[in-house]
């Protein structure tokens, strides 16, 4: 009993760390948000502290991994020499994983909760010496390293620390990414060899017209800065900011296009699919082609919309997985709540019948049944989780037809992603990309498993994640 | 009654005591609409064609700029002919404060501030004594119920309430909500077509509820959901699980439309028609002013057949019900006093009590006041 209570527990924070970015929802705020999770950090981290440095290992956010690798580093005092050992390598490696300026802004957050054990100093020496390119982080992100230096102690060589802590005395610099920055102060040519957010402080110093500049940074923009850039430097007529979005990752493209107006999205159509196709084959990889008939039932009802802050990310995720799915099955059918067929133009708007489509989906009969949706069934409330149970239970006890619930959003009142049904196994989802590993972990949420199949489970991951052998 | 044709009721949305019930038009009616002047300055809703014929209405309490100078509310809901449809409404001109005014400059709508509306529909109703019992005050005799306050609550304060409006999700085809808190029917909004509603869905906020309302807002729990249940014993195959969930929306809307929305739909109303144009009748309801069962007041556009187009309603909290029952029967009996207490079966200074305790007590003479108190002195 209590193993498959920790088995329910782990599974309950796996689903908010894969989900939850402490970030306002459609439901619920910011602050709700934030407290709920901390409080499952807080939970698994003094109840099942092995556990809660393995879940570094799933594909958890980024914000998550941030919090877990901090907490343990608050609380090493707690941990035994070999739990020590276990958790500095599986967060060394997260470190090397997480993009780097939410690895400066975890050093910066240790500094402020003044945590400086030697296993800290380590760990940020370490990760530091890895960086490819001290003198372009100097750049880049120069505030956040002179902390961490300052923090662990370091000696950074050559012309870095008289960069970092005296940028003044030096006439000139060897380094060329040094120089550039020190030219960059009086000469507006050589700003333009600076990766983008350094540079748009010194174009707005030399007042540089925003379309000028777009148009000649645009070599340095970063795969997702040209993303994010490419509707505004448009708008200016900044023709040379041009993202190849065949290349972008399949949940952004989608959130990108759902960005764009009705009618861009309608007039740019071959091309936006074309895009959102080639991401998802890529995505697929070899299990392309391999699910059999699948049938999608895809929330676009008006809480897709999400907040402010998440702008339309679970219909995005939707969306993302609506492409996915067509790459991975042989047979495939969506079901859009909203009665809507043509996916590139969906918006997030109407009530959530979704017990009604659950039962258009199982009418066709398909091999899988993925649901990615909110949870929160409201046209009449509950029916989708009683047709699902009814259907389990009663004419489908035999598992012919696989349903999974995906769900893109953290309830914080439930402390857990919302469930249609306890018979239907529910995971919470960040990005469409985790899909294929997410139906695999999602069947321990069925109850069935206890803790010692989820425990090898994660071993299994952990040492995939360490890069060994297993 | 109130004939709710044309409607349906949909499922239930709750969010903490409040309780959301959609209504949905199967056939949107299109020749009556929101003044396009409305829509062009606060939703930027692209005209209609300048030659289609169609009527339009402004609800009470509306605030624009309209064609003239200073943003003023329309005056009472109105009724526009396709002839007319630059008329300027009946309006009242409104004062802001430096920084209200400067927020009306950006062309938002807004509701009027709290009592004003209010005050407005009661008003309307009550125009004081008609025939000049010598118990009445010379006051009473000349400026009626005038100053008559009555005090209610904008539905910010309404805890929960704006939460509620914020994640409520918009039917296809919606033309209406009824608004329970606390399961009490708060208010009953309808327009005639989905992009009206869809354009005044949150004006709910700047509504007007009466102080039961607030109160149950205040220390209501929250209101369960009407979940779906199926009874797993009659599912042999999916057609009947298709029936089973079918069923259970037929049985929400019997059961809504029977219990929860029965003391707005089966009071008996009296009405006021205040204007009729083309097709459509405004008229202003008032209810029969029965104790203890929910009383609402509001105004109602309906076509030739009955069918209601619009439809806003205030429910009136169990002292402004009091007080409406006594003037009605005091109306009813030609504001005599002997006649209204028979009617009420009280006796006169009982009568003058209950006049005084609802707030009427300037209406009556003082030397007829202070005759009454001495003779309830005596009797008790």
């Amino acid at each position: 009993m209590a193993d498959l209570i920790a088995a329910d527990d782990v599974l309950l924070f796996v689903n908010a760390a894969i989900t939850s970015t402490g970030q306002r929802e459609f439901h619920s705020g910011a602050e709700e948000q934030g407290l709920s999770l901390g409080f499952l950090h807080r939970y698994l981290l003094v109840n099942y502290r092995d556990l809660y440095a393995a879940t570094l290992a799933l594909d958890i956010n980024d914000h998550n991994a941030a919090l877990i690798v901090r907490n343990l580093l608050v609380t090493a005092a707690e941990a035994d020499a070999e739990q020590r050992r276990a958790e500095g390598r599986l967060i060394a490696r997260r470190l090397e994983l997480l993009p780097p300026q939410r690895v400066y802004a975890l050093f910066r957050e240790l500094r402020r909760a003044r945590v400086n054990n030697r296993r800290t100093r380590a760990i940020m020496r370490d990760w530091l010496a890895a960086r490819p390119d001290p003198a372009f982080d100097a750049v880049k992100y120069r505030g956040a390293v002179k902390d961490a230096v300052r923090h662990a102690h370091l000696r950074p060589d050559g012309e870095l620390g008289p960069f970092l802590f005296a940028f003044r005395r030096p006439a000139a610099y060897t380094t060329p990414i040094l120089e550039t920055w020190r030219r960059a102060h009086y000469d507006q040519t050589a700003l333009y060899a600076l990766p983008y957010t350094v540079a748009e402080g010194f174009a707005a110093k030399h007042r540089i017209p925003r379309a000028a500049f777009l148009e000649r940074i645009a070599p340095r923009l970063t795969r997702l800065e040209r993303l994010r850039l490419q509707e505004s430097a448009r708008e200016r007529g900044a023709g040379a900011v041009r993202a190849d979005l065949t290349t972008m990752p399949l949940t952004r493209l989608a959130s990108y296009v759902l960005g764009l107006s009705l009618d861009e999205r309608a007039r740019r159509r071959g091309e936006l699919t074309e895009a959102l196709r080639a991401s998802a084959r890529r995505t697929a990889g070899d299990q392309a082609g391999r699910w059999g008939r699948v049938v999608a039932v895809l929330d676009d009802s008006f809480s897709a919309y999400g907040s402010g802050t998440k702008r339309r990310r679970p219909l995005a995720v939707a969306l993302a997985c609506h492409f996915l799915l067509e790459a991975l099955a042989a047979d495939y059918t969506p079901l859009w709540l909203s009665g809507r067929d043509d996916a590139l133009l969906v918006h997030p708007y109407g009530a959530t019948p979704l017990g009604e489509r659950v039962l258009d989906g199982l009418d066709l009969g398909p091999d899988r049944l993925v649901i990615v949706s909110d949870g929160w069934d409201n046209a009449p409330p509950g029916l989708a989780g009683e047709v699902l149970r009814v259907w389990r239970t009663r004419l489908d006890p035999g598992h012919t037809c696989g349903v999974v619930h995906l769900n893109p959003v953290y309830d914080a009142d439930g402390f857990d992603v919302r469930r249609l049904t306890p018979v239907v196994p529910t995971a919470g989802i960040r990005d469409a990309e985790d899909l294929v590993a997410l139906t695999e972990l999602a069947r321990f949420a069925e109850g069935r498993t206890g803790l010692p199949e989820l425990r090898a489970h994660l071993d299994r991951r952990v040492a995939a994640f360490l890069g060994e052998d297993t | 009654m109130i004939e709710p044709a044309g409607l349906t009721t949909r499922p239930a949305q709750v969010w903490g005591g409040v309780r959301l019930v959609p209504l949905v038009r199967e056939t949107p009616i299109e020749d009556l609409r929101l003044d396009v002047r409305l829509h062009d300055a606060d939703f930027g809703v692209v005209a209609v064609d300048a030659r289609t014929d169609y009527w339009s209405y402004i609800p009470h309490g509306y605030v624009a700029t309209w064609g003239d100078d200073a943003p003023a509310a329309a005056y009472g809901t109105q009724l526009l002919s396709p002839a007319e449809r630059t008329r300027t409404p009946d309006r009242m001109a409104l004062r802001f404060h430096r920084r209200m005014a400067r927020r009306v400059a950006k062309n938002r709508l807004r509701f009027l501030p709290l009592h004003l509306a209010l005050e407005g529909y009661l008003a309307l109703h009550f125009g004081g004594p008609e025939i000049a019992w010598r118990e009445w005050s010379h006051r009473a005799i000349s400026h009626g119920l005038s100053p008559r306050v009555e005090e209610a609550y904008t539905g910010a304060v309404v805890r929960g309430l704006d939460d509620a409006l914020r994640v409520f999700e918009i039917h296809a085809g919606q033309c209406g909500v009824l608004l329970y808190v606390a399961d009490a029917l708060a208010s009953a909004f309808v327009v005639p077509r989905p992009a009206d509603y869809r354009a005044l869905h949150g004006t709910l906020l700047l509504d007007l509820y009466g102080e039961l309302i607030y109160h149950y807002a205040m220390l209501s729990m929250p209101v369960p959901d009407f979940g779906a249940r199926i009874a797993d014993a009659n599912v042999r195959s999916l057609a009947d699980l298709r029936a089973e969930a079918a069923r259970q929306r037929e049985e929400w809307t019997a059961f809504h439309d029977e219990v929860m929305a029965g003391g707005l739909l089966g009071a008996d109303y009296t009405y006021e028609h205040v204007y009729e144009l083309g097709p459509y009748r405004l008229s202003r309801f008032l209810p029969p002013f029965e104790r203890r069962r929910d009383n609402h007041i509001g105004e109602l556009i309906t076509d030739e057949s009955g069918q209601v187009a619009y439809l806003k309603t205030f429910r009136l909290s169990e002292n402004q019900v009091r007080r409406g029952h006594l003037l009605t029967v005091l109306a009813a009996n030609d504001w005599s006093l002997p006649g209204t207490a028979a009617a009420l079966g009280v006796t006169e200074p009982e009568l003058g009590r209950r006049i005084e305790n609802a707030g009427f007590g300037h209406l009556l003479r003082q030397d007829v006041r202070d005759h009454y108190r001495a003779r309830r002195s005596h009797a008790g």
